[in-house]
């Protein structure tokens, strides 16, 4: 591997055995991905700030006792406990896990890291660009940063991730490389009517399909109209990354590295995306009966504002029927933006708790949640199932926000009568 | 037998093998406070890797990986040493972790498949500092 005398000082421990550790583990990570020289990055978002074990803060706490510092701009994960609602967490029984938790995003924030606390990063003003070479570690954010942004990241795992934007460079290898950015299957959406297209459900079907078919692989989508939206491209970007270990996709005339399908792709295995797959897709995700409803779960990954506007759209005036539970995650960038639009104090009053920093199926206070839960993400209907005591029912936002207000999962008679 | 293994992560280790039969993830498959395999659908649910040697052909892919190796490595509940054939960053990321914060040492050594076929018959494994595995 090609060393500048930056690096080699970081080698010799002549800024700290903190910043040493830092440059012997990206190297110790670029041996094994093969890479014969480091590259420079502009960015970070950390995912070693969802504790884990007090491991994690004895990693930030070495790092901060030797006086290490972050090499570029460093933005967080959410935390496995909320800062924004510390009434969550009276009287919970673990007391080692929140305020183990709670620690290690106050040790990230002296390290100089952002208080984002955001696994939506992108929603949030001051991020990288297309062409950016950058750091990233959460599956959703890695995706979202690499396909609807254009930037460039492998997935670096926990402590990799913070030893890179300490030393400001990444092994040069994978998904920072052209060559590794290139497609290797193809899938066509063709077959579908495009008026099914407009519907947002599509996006999350989708995603968990092109997840399904490509596993690891890098996966390029065609016949994906221009009108997709932001929210839209979210939607696959964190379905792939959950039904699959995608970390980059690519949408044909639609997203930054690929105006054209020939620009990413050079033949190969090729795929047709039918209606039974949409079906057996919904079949998976929505993986419980529908009935009456308990909880309705929205944000994963956190919600954008012209998401919260879709909701207080949808809800038209009316309240969430008493008795339900409807939680939408956010960050706390976007809840600042809502509370100043006046969103907050609508969704409040209408019986939606909108809370930041956290993951609604991982976090404790928040996972007392049973019973049969709608939401409209397909990360959560994914993982839900496997970690708290719940039946999941997956719908479009616009079922979601309707059930939420019968009390009982709605079903739009406009997506389902065309489907079968 | 002595086989010239790729190290990942460098130290020494030597105890009973324990073969796992399929993947395992670090990261929700595996609790560092037991030291054991707590995902119900894998087949070997339940088992402690603590005091071990571990062979695994792969690990499943987490970016929590690391955490989970090195508290397990903290609290002393986690494998001697790691032995696998698709070379894994994280498994390697949290093993050199827990060696610098903990100073116990966990190597992490990739093999190919036939030294993995010879190596999962042994029932007592050890590793050198150089990466050599003795059965």
């Amino acid at each position: 591997m090609e060393l500048d005398s930056d690096d080699k000082d970081l080698l010799a421990g002549r800024r700290g055995p903190a910043m040493k550790l830092a440059m012997e583990l990206v190297l110790q990570a670029g041996r094994i991905m093969g890479a014969e020289r480091l590259q420079p990055v502009t960015f970070a978002h950390l995912d070693a700030c969802f504790y884990n074990g007090q491991a994690h803060i004895d990693f930030a706490q070495y790092c901060l006792d030797h006086e290490a510092t972050f090499a570029v701009p460093t933005w967080g994960n959410n935390g496995v406990v909320s800062l924004t609602h510390p009434q969550l967490y009276e009287g919970h029984p673990d007391r080692e896990m929140v305020e183990g938790a709670r620690k290690l995003l106050e040790l990230y924030e002296a390290l100089g890291c952002k208080p984002t606390w955001t696994c939506a990063p992108y929603h949030l003003p001051g991020g990288p660009k297309a062409g950016d070479q950058i750091v990233a570690g959460e599956s959703n954010a890695v995706s979202f940063y690499n396909s609807v942004t254009g930037a460039r990241t492998n997935k670096y795992g926990d402590y990799l991730d913070v030893a890179c934007a300490l030393v400001g460079k990444v092994p040069f290898a994978g998904l920072q490389t052209d060559e590794g950015r290139m497609a290797q299957l193809h899938l066509s959406t063709d077959e579908i009517p495009e008026e099914w297209k407009r519907h947002d459900i599509f996006y999350h079907l989708l995603g968990h399909h092109v997840g399904r078919l490509a596993g690891r692989r890098v996966p390029v989508v065609s016949g994906l109209s221009g009108s997709a939206t932001v929210d839209n491209l979210k939607a696959v970007s964190s379905a792939v990354a959950a039904s699959g270990g995608v970390e980059l996709w690519h949408g044909a005339g639609v997203t930054p590295d690929a105006p054209t399908l020939e620009k990413v792709w050079r033949g190969g295995e090729t795929h047709v995306l039918t209606r039974q797959d949409l079906a057996a897709a919904q079949a998976v995700l929505s993986s419980g009966r529908d009935g009456p409803l308990d909880v309705v779960a929205l944000g994963t990954p956190h919600f954008s504002a012209s998401e919260f506007a879709d909701v207080v759209t949808l809800l038209q005036g009316r309240k969430v029927k008493p008795g339900l539970r409807f939680i939408i995650t956010s960050s706390r960038f976007v809840m600042g933006y809502i509370a100043q639009k006046g969103w907050a104090d609508i969704l409040r009053e209408a019986g939606v708790d909108v809370i930041g920093d956290i993951c609604s199926y991982y976090a404790p206070g928040i996972n007392t949640m049973r019973g049969r839960v709608m939401t409209n993400a397909a990360k959560w209907a994914y993982y839900a199932p496997g970690m708290l005591p719940v039946e999941v029912c997956f719908g479009s936002l616009r079922e979601c926000v309707e059930s939420a207000v019968r009390g009982e999962v709605w079903r739009d008679p406009a997506l389902w009568n065309t489907l079968s | 037998m002595r086989i010239a293994g790729t190290i990942l992560n460098a130290g020494e280790a030597e105890g009973p093998a324990l073969v796992l039969t399929e993947p395992l993830s670090f990261w929700g498959a595996f609790d560092p406070r037991s030291g054991r395999i707590v995902d119900t659908h894998h087949a070997q649910c339940g088992v402690a890797l603590g005091g071990h040697v571990l062979l695994l052909p792969e690990t499943r892919g987490s970016g929590g990986t690391p955490g989970g190796i090195a508290e397990a490595v903290r609290r002393g509940t986690g494998p001697l040493g790691v032995i696998l054939i698709t070379p894994d960053i994280n498994l390697a990321v949290g093993a050199q972790v827990a060696t610098a914060l903990y100073g116990r040492q966990c190597p992490v050594i990739a093999v190919t498949e036939a030294e993995y076929a010879m190596l999962i018959r042994q029932t007592h494994i050890s590793i050198g500092a150089d990466g050599t595995i003795t059965a």
